[in-house]
């Protein structure tokens, strides 16, 4: 577990951390190292992507910042909400898959974080009524899970991580199973919330294209077992839209970015 | 001029196929049905088969009709006590499928017995039962025993069957062992637990009838099968039809009844309630 007391000492150089791991590994039971040892400071505000190929310990990496694993060895600390009265995790989580809940409403899916922290009800129907205004699913609030396609899904999924109102969000290669056009649609959605909401990001992916596009900050993780490799600064004008997109700085970025990721790819046997 | 006619035939047909292939599926069954019947009282009749040997469908009714009275109230008595039987099998086993999964102690400890209990012939534990219980307890006990495997084994597969990734948001977002209980595992359960009670219900008539056969030499019962043994002591057999048509026709409607229970309650989420073409 996260020990939430773990966290950084008030140095006026770590103040503005939001998230801070330190030598961090992970040993599975079966002895595979799957993470580390692997450091990595996110700011408070920032987007960052984690980027490598499948099984380079990315999603373990974003499991022990939430907490939903245990590090081997190492710190993880995550900052605390300050100023405000806490009314859940300070962390919001969105699954590869969209994780809802089948048997239950859109309207229910996205209460349930708030349910599972007795927040009353009418205080949780407004603010589960504005998050799905965020994602744009307002009237979609009575339907059911199946009745929605991928992307709608997914759209709950963020709707559910944002209720809490989370400093926070991991994201972990959420819109990999969807096609291109809702993709990229739902990326542009995903950077104005970012921008409107001030919230820190740290997003999974295995597309090059996609961590380019979304972050200020790339991680190119190395294989087996998990590290940084190379880390890409990403200056474009915000706010960013199709524009960057087409744009040859886009290209140049993305260029490079694949360019530090291919000899990683190269490195262990076929498998 | 006939190979061009065929496929636009086959497609006009093709059209309403959905409601002509349901039709199809009611139909056949009741003219089988008819032929057999018909075939039956065929057989009685040329072959002047008396009564007490094989009785024709239409001794078998008329007796329905004429005893009426008391094999409605043997009806009654075996609906009865599958019920009760069923309600103990159904709490019964959800019960202990939800203590297994909160403690694994308990789980190790006793599961092996509930497998004993459920693999010993019910007919060969009804005696016994008959010997140390009341009557009416004892075959209460036995359709629960029959009943209740079905609904644990069912409701503890699905209890561990939960999403790995909605139990990891639960835990994220600091759920409580009741509330990962009432919000993420009975739903998630309840799909197995509705196909274990459907088994049960079957079950739990059968567990009536074999004690009440058990029972049938000593007992004073009055329930469907005691007819039917007391009947055939009688050699009464048009009875021993009606009330074993009774039966049959009682386990067709609590199976049905259950199946539509479930329907009802996944017909909005689950797979299983939505046709091949969604």
């Amino acid at each position: 577990m996260v020990d939430p007391s773990a966290l950084f000492e008030s140095g006026p150089r770590q103040a503005g951390l939001a998230v801070s791991l330190r030598g961090v590994t992970k040993v599975y039971d079966n002895g595979v190292t799957a993470l580390g040892p692997f450091d990595l400071d996110v700011v408070k505000g920032e987007f960052v992507s984690l980027l490598g190929p499948s099984g380079c310990g990315k999603s373990t990496a974003l499991r022990l910042i939430a907490g939903l694993s245990t590090p081997t060895s190492g710190t993880v600390g995550v900052s605390q909400p300050s100023g405000r009265v806490r009314t859940g995790p300070a962390i919001g989580f969105v699954f590869q898959e969209p994780t809802l809940m089948p048997w239950t409403s859109v309207r229910e899916n996205v209460r349930l974080p708030l349910k599972l922290a007795h927040i009353p009800a009418a205080a949780a129907n407004a603010r589960v009524g504005q998050a799905l205004k965020q994602v744009g699913l307002a009237e979609f609030a009575d339907a059911y899970p199946r009745e929605l396609s991928g992307g709608m899904k997914m759209r709950v999924s963020l709707a559910r991580a944002l209720v809490t109102d989370p400093d926070i969000l991991l994201m972990d290669e959420p819109f990999a199973a969807l096609d291109e056009i809702t993709r990229f649609r739902l990326n542009n959605d995903l950077l104005t919330l970012w921008r409107d909401l001030h919230k820190t990001v740290i997003f999974v992916t295995h597309s090059v294209f996609e961590s380019v596009y979304l972050s200020q900050r790339v991680v190119v993780m190395t294989s087996r077992p998990g590290r940084v490799g190379t880390e890409f600064r990403i200056e474009a004008a915000e706010p960013r839209g199709e524009d960057f997109r087409t744009s040859v700085d886009y290209a140049g970025y993305c260029r490079k970015v694949s360019n530090a990721l291919a000899p990683l790819q190269q490195k262990p046997p076929a498998s | 001029m006939n190979a061009l006619q065929t496929p636009l035939a086959s497609v006009e047909s093709g059209a309403p196929g959905g409601n002509g292939l349901r039709l199809v599926r009611i139909v056949l069954p009741i003219v089988v049905l008819a032929i057999g019947v018909a075939a039956w009282e065929l057989v009685v009749r040329v072959n002047n088969i008396p009564p007490y040997v094989l009785p024709g469908p239409a001794a078998v009714f008329q007796t329905l009709v004429s005893d009426w009275p008391i094999l409605s109230r043997s009806l009654l008595a075996t609906l009865q006590t599958t019920l009760e039987g069923f309600v103990a099998a159904a709490v019964g086993g959800i019960v202990l499928a939800l203590l297994f999964n909160q403690s694994k102690w308990l789980e190790y400890s006793l599961f092996p017995y509930a497998v004993i209990l459920q693999v010993t012939p019910i007919i060969a534990i009804a005696p016994l039962l008959l010997i140390y219980l009341p009557q009416q307890t004892a075959v209460i006990v036995c359709a629960w025993i029959v009943g209740f495997f079905p609904v644990l084994s069912n409701t503890t597969l699905g209890l561990n069957s939960v999403d790995r990734n909605l139990a990891g948001l639960f835990q994220l977002y600091g759920a409580s062992r009741i509330q990962t209980l009432r919000y993420l595992k009975l739903p998630s359960a309840l799909p197995f637990i509705l196909g274990g009670l459907r088994i049960a219900g079957g079950l739990s008539l059968i567990g009536a009838v074999v004690a009440e056969i058990a029972a049938g030499s000593a007992g004073s019962g009055s329930g469907l099968a005691y007819r039917i043994a007391e009947s055939g002591y009688r050699l009464n057999i048009p009875r021993m039809f009606a009330a074993l048509l009774l039966l049959s026709v009682a386990g067709i409607v609590i199976y049905g009844v259950l199946a539509l229970t479930s329907h009802l309650v996944l017909r909005r989420w689950h797979e299983s309630a939505f046709g091949k073409e969604s």
